[in-house]
């Protein structure tokens, strides 16, 4: 096992910890008086000092120290989590993260936050010290009756007085009881020993450190007596040791920190894996031979069974993402003025590490936006007959493959009326074209497109909707926005639940094979001749008197030979579109490894990445979302026409 | 750029490459790049791709684009012969390491190019961009050509963002 | 080879620990909270746990009562780690059967001589 660097792992922790204790005072807020919450910040901060101070970072350990003590008074009920505690600590957390990037980091400003601890609470702290000496001493020792037990080995302690100089050590056994009384596990032996050493008297305590409390321990200075032991002969001693074990097998059902690249690249392997197991059983249908088929089962069963488990270790629970909001509502709350109450739900949902990852920017951003557009004023939410502290909840749940994560608050809703305007302002609708709430709240989402009327701190800073729309559809997702006039706004976030293997519907377009993710099919119909000729020049087929956008591969990927005479049609759809692709002909399902396409073609836009095949040939994965917009951009067209 | 600028080579002043064909004329890459030469690598087309990157391969379970230069050069597309080859290099592109399988109808050696014998592309009177060219070496009475595949490469991106963002306006 | 267990929540001590007793030649395993500590404990035989006191789940007082309650390990040296100066947490941990402690914040050479102080040579 490589064994990584320690100053990563304790960084990668101490985030960990300041995130889990700005969780932790979050709570305190609420709850000034949970024991168990009191208890984990308490811990968290003593395992940031402590450990802090083991990797070298000495400013954060005595800065963390203060905090510590300080929780120590409020676990001890020596003094109350007040919010001036809190709020006194929840701003040095910022300054702990900076002292906690390297050992010699600095960060100014420290001096203030401890001030203002000070001030929520008075904390002191003490300091002990020894002297040194030379001499002959004679110490008498004899140890507690259940030593044995709690693995005190006095052979190890007579060992160190020895190291210390010169020992003659007798063992002392009128204690011991007679046979039938004896207790073996017990310990009834006491020593003699007469050590000449230039340590002083505080180094032979130091050997009694861990037992000196409850032993009965002799020491003195015999320098100038010529003392001699003059106890009975050594017998044969102590209690036998315990017993050890020839053999010993040491589980590791430990928790490892690896890092995320290191999955990235097991996941390649088990995707090579795989590849090769199909190319394995193709080679084997051939043969005659049972036995190699039964084994290439076994190997087919074994391998997906792996890349199931490997898909698992790359889930992380969404509590790590919702815990570092806490934070953000409250700041939001300072900023803006508002009362924000925060609720998650549905943190124990697990998501790819990676997607987890991506998703933290989009989720600031419809946070922000709920607190800052979304909710009212304490005096306008009074004023509409509302709960004077407005609420942002976020949750999250599982649902087939993906994962749905919901931002909502108790706002004022979209004002329908002033999107509308904004988008006739500019120029993005005609005056009076006729839009479902659907189609207005989609506007939103469109490049360039802002309604705060003033550019504020929080939600301005030209990031707007469709920045969060684009990433969301990076991870194959979708965002849908709904909202009731004076009760609030929802987002809805609908992600797959891992970026790296989707279900795919293989298909051919003359030559070639693409992959359609398999969630984004609707249905596979027939492009009967008659269907083909009344749609022959245009872009639509009719499905159930639905007029849908059909695009044809062959056309779009400007292949030249002959079609085959049953095009096939797979409707596909993203929520509320929907997009026909004509392609030659179905190959069937194909789970897919989703394997990135190199600098040179991120920017084609048709598709989304590659995967390979059984055969080891390259698939390239259609974009539906991209496809889909190509259809609806026909669909205006024909709008605008007709 | 001066060539003891641009290329790394040993104390004696020499540099090793890898030499390759393309329609005849000689070129050569520094062997340091080149992780792998293959004889034969399924390509699959990507539709609307740059021409010069317009296939993918399966490199050892990883999807590696295919570049032919030949278009960059005025050859015709690389046909496939008994001698055509991948070449898998590695190159920083866009600050990324990455695998590209550059196509050779016909794969030299291993060999070792004098600095000495090497010069700048003449400015005038030549048949290719000269920006598309690091230096070319004689030798034995014949010219090999080092691309500057960087660059090269580079202009793909260009294009290719070009032609996206054509594609956005409409 | 002398096995060692250590337990501890935090991944960086275990790791520091880990290398400072594997570099002294000590085979070193860790686990993440007293219940996990108990697992191992079960699972294999260990020469020495070093354990922290504040842990979720399971405490280390709780593990070292309940280490001290098999037979396998009577007798087993347990060293706690503790920041704290103050005598009632060692009291505490004394009373729970540990036989020695660590105080935070300790180094390498300081580790490796109290776990050779505790196991008999």
């Amino acid at each position: 096992m490589s064994i990584t660097d320690p100053l990563d792992v304790f960084r990668a922790e101490s985030q960990e910890l300041l995130e889990r204790i700005e969780e932790g005072l979050l709570d305190l807020e609420r709850r000034p008086d949970d024991g168990e919450v009191i208890a984990r910040v308490f811990r968290a901060l003593h395992t940031l000092k402590g450990s802090g101070a083991m990797f070298g970072f000495d400013a954060l350990a005595s800065f963390t120290h203060h905090c510590e003590s300080a929780f120590d008074r409020v676990r001890k009920r020596e003094a109350a989590a007040t919010p001036r505690l809190i709020e006194a600590v929840l701003a040095a957390l910022d300054h702990m993260r900076a002292l906690a990037q390297r050992p010699d980091a600095t960060a100014e400003g420290g001096e203030i936050l401890l001030t203002n601890l000070r001030q929520a609470m008075d904390d002191e702290g003490s300091t002990n010290t020894h002297p040194p000496s030379s001499k002959t001493w004679r110490i008498f020792f004899s140890l507690p009756t259940d030593c044995l037990i709690n693995g005190t080995r006095p052979l190890a302690l007579l060992d160190d007085l020895r190291n210390l100089g010169e020992a003659e050590i007798v063992a002392v056994t009128s204690k011991i009881p007679d046979l039938a009384q004896l207790t073996p596990t017990e310990c009834h032996l006491a020593w003699d020993v007469l050590l000449a050493s230039s340590e002083p008297k505080s180094a032979i305590e130091d050997v009694f450190l861990f037992v000196i409390s409850d032993m009965v321990l002799e020491i003195e200075d015999v320098t100038d007596r010529g003392d001699t032991l003059s106890t009975a002969p050594p017998q044969s001693d102590s209690p036998a040791e315990p017993e050890k074990f020839e053999t010993r097998t040491t589980m590791a059902a430990q928790t490892v920190r690896v890092p995320a690249s290191r999955l990235d690249e097991l996941l390649d392997q088990v995707g090579e894996l795989m590849i090769a197991q199909s190319r394995l059983k193709q080679a084997s249908a051939a043969s005659a031979d049972s036995n190699l088929r039964s084994v290439v089962e076994e190997i087919e069963r074994l391998a997906s069974v792996l890349r199931d488990s490997m898909m698992f270790v790359r889930m992380v629970p969404i509590s790590q993402l919702f815990g570092r909001f806490r934070r953000l509502i409250h700041d939001l709350a300072l900023e803006t003025g508002k009362q924000i109450e925060f609720a998650a739900e549905g943190e124990t949902t697990e998501l790819d590490k990676t997607v987890i990852e991506r998703l933290a920017d989009p989720l600031i951003h419809l946070i922000r936006n709920a607190a800052d557009h979304g909710l009212e004023s304490a005096a306008d939410r009074l004023a509409a007959g509302k709960a004077q502290t407005g609420r942002i909840t976020l949750s999250a749940r599982q649902v087939g493959a993906e994962v749905i994560i919901t931002v909502g608050d108790d706002g004022r809703g979209i004002d329908r009326a002033r999107v509308r305007a904004k988008a006739e302002e500019l120029r993005m609708i005609t005056p009076g074209a006729q839009l479902s709430d659907h189609d207005i709240y989609q506007l939103i989402t469109k490049p360039g497109f802002s309604t705060a009327a003033k550019i504020s701190n929080l939600s301005g800073r030209g990031v707007g909707m469709d920045v969060v729309k684009r990433t969301i559809e990076g991870l194959r997702g979708t965002l849908e926005l709904s909202s009731t006039p004076g009760a609030g706004s929802l987002v809805d976030l609908r992600i797959p639940l891992t970026l790296a293997i989707i279900e795919g519907l293989l298909v051919r377009v003359g030559d070639g094979r693409y992959v359609i993710p398999l969630s984004c099919v609707e249905e596979c119909i027939e492009l009967s001749p008659e269907l083909d000729m009344r749609s022959t020049g245009r872009c639509f087929v009719t499905l159930r008197d639905c007029l849908v956008p059909l695009l044809r591969l062959r056309e779009l990927f400007a292949i030249e030979n002959p079609p085959d005479p049953h095009q096939k049609i797979v409707v596909v759809s993203t929520g509320a579109e929907r997009v026909g692709l004509a392609v030659d002909q179905i190959l069937g399902h194909h789970q897919t490894v989703i394997k990135p396409l190199s600098r040179f073609h991120t920017n084609v836009e048709m598709f989304s990445g590659a995967t390979i095949l059984g055969d080891g040939s390259v698939a390239l994965i259609l974009d539906v979302m991209h496809l889909v917009a190509e259809g609806q951009k026909q669909e205006g067209q024909l709008r605008a026409a007709g | 750029m001066s060539l003891e600028q641009s290329l790394e080579h040993d104390a004696t002043g020499h540099l090793q490459v890898l030499t390759f064909d393309m329609q005849g004329e000689t070129f050569a890459i520094e062997a340091v790049m080149v992780r792998e030469i293959i004889d034969h690598m399924p390509e699959t087309n990507v539709p609307t791709a740059p021409e010069m990157v317009s296939g993918l391969a399966n490199f050892r379970g990883r999807v590696i684009p295919l570049a032919d230069l030949h278009h960059e050069f005025g050859f015709a597309a690389a046909g496939k012969t008994l001698h055509s080859r991948v070449i898998v290099i590695e190159i920083v592109l866009d600050g990324e390491p990455t695998l590209v399988g550059l196509k050779a109808d016909k794969v030299h050696e291993v060999t070792l190019l004098e600095l000495a014998s090497t010069e700048n592309p003449p400015r005038v009177g030549m048949r290719w961009r000269p920006d598309f060219i690091r230096c070319i070496a004689k030798r034995a009475g014949d010219f090999i050509i080092v691309p500057d595949l960087e660059r090269i490469f580079a202009t793909s991106f260009e294009t290719d963002r070009s032609i996206a963002q054509q594609f956005t306006q409409h | 080879m002398t096995a060692i267990l250590t337990v501890d929540d935090s991944a960086s001590i275990r790791q520091t620990i880990k290398i400072a007793l594997t570099g002294a030649g000590y085979e070193v395993t860790g686990a993440t909270d007293g219940i996990d500590g108990l697992q191992h404990a079960a699972n294999a035989r260990y020469d020495l746990i070093i354990t922290d006191l504040n842990m979720p789940n399971m405490d280390g007082l709780t593990m070292i009562r309940e280490l001290r309650k098999k037979p396998s390990y009577t007798g087993v040296p347990i060293l706690f780690l503790t920041t704290e100066s103050s005598d009632t947490a060692k009291q505490q941990a004394k009373a729970a059967g540990a036989t020695g402690w660590l105080t935070k914040p300790f180094d390498a050479g300081s580790l490796v001589r109290v776990v050779q102080k505790v196991l008999a040579r």
